[in-house]
């Protein structure tokens, strides 16, 4: 590119930048989440832990306490106005994942604990079901530990095989082994849509695609996914996908599971108990229908409320304009904390989302974050519950910075003068 | 805000980058591993034991600089003790760490002799792991103990 040519291009990108900026105005945001005014150690808390938890906005909060103070029942039972009206909530909250999560029914969503309850019910329920001895589970070298552990489980209980797609040095899956590992064996894909660890956007689309014409159904993680990007179920045809409410600002203890109705249809109940059943006798158990087969028990009413409360606020903001802002920062991000020296990116695939890996020099990542957190800046640092993307790199650990809706580019500038205070400390 | 400066003194930084012992001790007739699954560190204590006293001590592994020093150190102090000379120095040194040390210190702080550095440790609980990874590790390896030790 010629100097001319280089200042047009860095000209268009800050006047991106700009209009970006107009639209998404992330001071006034940051006073919707009270805990940002926080101070820590006597500094302005720089929260950069967000793959880890999200925080919630005041809208969240009230939801929950609202819901305590005024509504609170068991749902399903009660002829009362309560139980009612807590119902109402709890499958208004059901319909909001639906038209969230672009589902076809509400009947095809399932509120339970998180991603891992998610997995290990696909795994203990589709998986028991459709996996046999000799059969081979398809996962990829860059999923949590979550998305590891429930197929492992399965694979050893029926004598079948995990198989594990290859990622390349920059953290992208490879398409063509993944093609050559889909076969008549393969009984179920369960693959990330965005890497905890190093951020890689995965194309699930083209992924399902593939698996599809084999026939084979594929789950996606979107833990990671959610909080940056569209979703649309129906759109990439995938037949399940799951995520977590708190990593979406949502509260803690519920999560989604979408199956396809067929799918959920015709899986065994994974947990026994109420609210599941349509009659029962000691003789015989009649399940319920979707969703409810698979919600045994009094489910977490009030974080089913917080996470319709999360994605309404979500939606306000606009999941696009949310996504460009994110894209801005973590492109300043990326530019800005590897030109620091000693710096070394893990994860730099073309398509990212929120995460920024990286190691400095040989210095321990668990000692940059202790000297990042006495500048009130929180990261991650360790393996990321993604022990085997650590060995792929050859590395114990990394330094995990993770951006929400409500960072700011001051931040990023925070975080890169304490990563130079590390280097200080350790020169 | 605890100081920095009293966490990563220039000795443990200097242990971290040039740590002491780090080796494998090809006569050692014990060993054991040292693991820490929230971090990913990890440490093989190697022990030569002549009766009752430790004639050799190494160790390797990977580890933060908390607990590479803490290692490296420690291998330096325990030389040519009994195991009950090393026991009582990992309890005085778990104290330290921990912040249980006695207020005036002093006469702790001597016999742990150059231990001391770490007494800053006590204000970052979340280290505390760290520091004492390969105490943790010896221990298990002088009571022959075959699993890996975990700080989890």
């Amino acid at each position: 590119m010629t100097t001319a040519a280089k200042r047009l291009a860095r000209e268009s990108h800050l006047a991106d930048v700009r209009e970006i900026d107009a639209r998404f105005d992330v001071q006034k945001v940051r006073r919707d989440f009270p805990i940002l005014r926080r101070r820590v150690g006597g500094r302005n808390l720089v929260y950069l832990d967000n793959a880890a938890t999200s925080q919630k906005p005041q809208a969240v909060i009230d939801a929950i306490g609202r819901y305590y103070e005024l509504d609170n029942a068991n749902i399903h039972r009660g002829v009362h106005f309560l139980s009612e009206r807590a119902t109402e909530e709890y499958e208004g909250a059901r319909k909001k994942v639906q038209l969230f999560l672009h589902a076809a029914d509400a009947s095809e969503i399932i509120f339970v604990r998180g991603v891992t309850e998610a997995i290990n019910l696909v795994a203990q329920t589709y998986g028991r079901t459709n996996v046999r001895a000799g059969d081979e589970v398809l996962i990829s070298a860059m999923e949590h530990h979550s998305n590891i552990v429930p197929w492992q489980i399965l694979c050893e209980e029926k004598g079948a095989r995990l198989r594990v797609v290859p990622i390349s040095d920059s953290g992208e899956l490879m398409l063509e082994e993944f093609g050559r590992l889909l076969g008549p064996r393969t009984k179920i894909v369960a693959i990330t849509h965005v890497s905890n660890a190093l951020g890689t956007i995965v194309p699930v689309q083209r992924i399902i695609a593939m698996a599809h014409r084999e026939n084979i159904p594929v789950l996606v993680d979107g833990a990671q996914a959610v909080p940056h990007l569209k979703v649309d179920v129906q759109a990439v045809d995938s037949d399940f996908y799951v995520f977590s409410g708190h990593k979406v600002y949502g509260p803690t203890g519920i999560g989604v599971l979408y199956g396809k109705s067929a799918l959920l249809g015709a899986m065994p109940p994974y947990q026994g108990g109420g609210d599941m059943i349509s009659s029962v006798t000691f003789e015989k158990t009649t399940y319920n229908k979707l969703p409810h087969k698979f919600e045994a028990g009094t489910p977490h009413v009030a974080g089913a409320i917080g996470l319709g409360a999360a994605i309404e606020y979500v939606n306000g903001l606009g999941l696009d304009n949310i996504a460009a802002h994110e894209h801005n920062l973590l492109t300043y991000a990326t530019g800005t904390v590897s030109a620091i020296p000693g710096v070394r990116l893990i994860g730099t695939a073309r398509e990212k989302a929120g995460v920024l890996s990286f190691l400095l020099d040989d210095i321990h990542p668990h000692d940059i974050g202790t000297i990042l957190d006495q500048e009130g800046i929180a990261i991650r640092t360790g393996h990321h519950c993604a022990q085997p993307v650590m060995q792929r790199f050859g590395i114990a650990a990394t330094a995990r910075a993770s951006f929400a809706l409500y960072n700011t580019r001051e931040e990023v500038d925070a975080l890169v003068e304490g990563i130079q205070k590390v280097r200080e400390v350790f020169a | 805000m605890p100081d920095l400066r009293e966490l990563y003194q220039e000795v443990i930084l200097e242990h971290s980058k040039a740590p002491r012992n780090y080796r494998e001790l090809p006569t050692a007739n014990h060993r054991a591993e040292g693991y820490n699954p929230l971090c990913g560190d990890h440490f093989t204590v190697y022990l030569n034991l002549a009766g009752d006293s430790i004639r050799d001590i190494t160790f390797q592994g990977s580890g933060c600089a908390i607990s590479k020093a803490s290692a490296s150190m420690m291998t330096q102090m325990v030389k040519g003790k009994t195991r009950a000379e090393a026991a009582t120095l990992f309890e005085q040194f778990h104290k330290l760490v921990t912040g249980k040390s006695p207020a005036n210190g002093n006469g702790n702080r001597a016999e742990l002799g150059k231990l001391s550095v770490f007494s800053g440790v006590s204000e970052f609980p979340v280290r505390v792991k760290c520091a004492t990874l390969a105490w943790h590790t010896l221990q298990a390896s002088l009571e022959g103990k075959q699993d890996t030790v975990s700080t989890e």
